[in-house]
């Protein structure tokens, strides 16, 4: 486990509509970072459900629909949300919500308090999705 | 998701061929019928054919060698009492048979369910005077893996009893419930999304028929409860610690899910 998570309070954002169209810090998102992110295993754990146009990851999962084309089909504001909690936009969705951290139950004392990622990981997380067009 | 797709999915990992072939004999082997509309299968239907074939021939199957253990362990005198195993319950195949495909089971000692780990440390402490073995020892799994395969191929018998209907329930509250980080319940995975891919991995049922089980990626022998701390950690839960009621509840649980599926013990898994 690289990097620290700071088990401080999560920052205010603003939803509208399906979208939290409001970067959550100022420091622009860095692609490069979030496709590191988005393919790792410890971090994003997102090809345990989701495809890709990752050829160099070997077991991706089938649990959600290929990221190919994601930026072209929602808008950073509408991926965004998608991140921070798609619950809200789904309760029934198994996507978990990378920047929550109420309503979890017998969370494990390695993540307590903590959300999945950062706000600067998820503003780079956007970034890179927002690359992948069709 | 429909069934159609699912299975299409699951040709995507491209051992599909092969895997659906074995996967018929196996669960003939198993004695698993899907004529009566039972759609639940062991977790033995969704490995590849490799390691099917390690589970299906004894002289293959890591988890043999621990039952040649547990039967040296069943024959071996021990504690203050100076008694075996077999001095008070003989031939385990006979006196044996059919009891795995009754736990947990409820106990009137504590008057609430124990697993089969726990009846036999109960033998150990009660009826040898010795010490309990400890959770995950070599010889517990192996004691275990000896006397779960006096079931082999038995119909699971677990959840009739109606003493312990309160822990099942309380069983299946746990399974239903979402926990950890990820915020994810065992249903969400192994009642709504099974045969579909986590990663690299098939996800299972869930059915716990063939424990204690050889694990690949272990490398060892390892019980259910092993296995369900695994499933935990990965949704970033804290796991339930061993014996604890709570797990015992949990496999009830599960147990009773499986009711009338064979025992597979000892089982290989990836
Ligand atoms: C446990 C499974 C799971 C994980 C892990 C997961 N997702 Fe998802 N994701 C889904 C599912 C399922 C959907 C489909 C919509 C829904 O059910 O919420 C989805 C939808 C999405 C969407 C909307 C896609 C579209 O075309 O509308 C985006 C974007 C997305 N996920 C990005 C990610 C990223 C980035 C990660 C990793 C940081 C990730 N997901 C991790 C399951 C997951
Ligand atoms: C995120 C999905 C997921 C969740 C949540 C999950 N599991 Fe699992 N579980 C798996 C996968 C994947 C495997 C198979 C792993 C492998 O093949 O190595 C598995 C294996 C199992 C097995 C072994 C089955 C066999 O054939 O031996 C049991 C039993 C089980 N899980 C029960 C549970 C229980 C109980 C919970 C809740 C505490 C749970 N799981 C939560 C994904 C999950
Ligand atoms: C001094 C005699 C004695 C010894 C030694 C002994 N047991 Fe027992 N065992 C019993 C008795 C008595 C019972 C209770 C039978 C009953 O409840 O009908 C029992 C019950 C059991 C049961 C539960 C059977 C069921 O139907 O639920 C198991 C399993 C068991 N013993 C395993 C072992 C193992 C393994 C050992 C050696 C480590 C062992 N026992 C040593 C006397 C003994």
């Amino acid at each position: 486990m690289i990097g620290v998570v700071l088990a401080l309070a999560l920052l205010p954002y603003t939803v509208v509509g399906d979208a939290v169209p409001a970067p959550l810090v100022e420091a622009p998102g860095d692609p490069a970072r979030g496709r590191a992110v988005v393919t790792s295993r410890q971090r994003g754990l997102c090809l345990l459900c989701h495809t890709g146009p990752f050829p160099e990851e070997r077991f991706q999962g089938d649990l959600a629909p290929s990221l190919a084309g994601v930026g072209s089909r929602l808008s950073e504001g509408q991926i965004r949300l998608r991140l921070i909690d798609s619950r809200r936009l789904d309760p029934g969705s198994i996507m978990p919500s990378y920047y929550r951290t109420d309503g979890l139950e017998r969370v494990g004392a390695a993540w307590r308090d903590k959300p999945v990622l950062s706000a600067e990981e998820i503003e780079d997380v956007v970034a890179f999705l927002a690359t992948l067009r069709d | 998701m429909s069934a159609g797709s699912r299975r299409l999915s699951f040709l995507g990992v491209g051992v599909a061929p092969v895997l659906i072939v074995s996967a018929l004999v196996g669960s003939a082997a198993v004695g698993l019928a899907d004529a009566d509309g039972d759609s639940r299968r062991s977790g033995f239907d969704f490995m590849g054919p490799q390691t099917q074939a390690m589970q299906g021939d004894d002289t293959s199957n890591p988890g043999m060698l621990a039952v040649l253990e547990g039967e040296d362990i069943w024959n071996r005198k021990a504690g203050a009492a100076d008694k075996s195993c077999a001095d008070c319950h003989g031939d385990a195949a006979r006196s044996m048979h059919g009891v795995a495909a009754h736990y947990p089971a409820f106990d009137t000692g504590t008057g609430g369910p124990i697993n089969l780990d726990q009846r036999i440390n109960t033998c150990r402490e009660k009826n040898q005077e010795a010490e309990p073995f400890p959770w995950e020892s070599a010889e517990i799994l192996a004691l275990s893996a000896y006397v779960g395969l006096q079931s082999r191929g038995m119909p699971v018998q677990v959840g009739d009893d109606a003493r312990l209907a309160g822990a099942i329930k309380a069983g299946d509250e746990a399974f239903h419930r979402k926990q950890g980080q990820l915020d994810f319940s065992c249903a969400d995975c192994h009642d709504a999304n099974w045969d579909r891919k986590l990663g690299g991995s098939v996800i299972p049922q869930g059915h716990a028929t063939g424990y204690p089980i050889y694990r690949l990626e272990w490398q060892s022998m390892g019980s259910l409860q092993r296995r369900l701390r695994n499933c935990m950690a990965g949704v970033r839960a804290e796991p339930y610690s061993y014996g604890s009621p709570e797990f015992v509840e949990l496999e009830l649980y599960l147990m009773s899910r499986s009711r009338g599926m064979a025992v597979e013990t000892p089982a290989v898994r990836p």
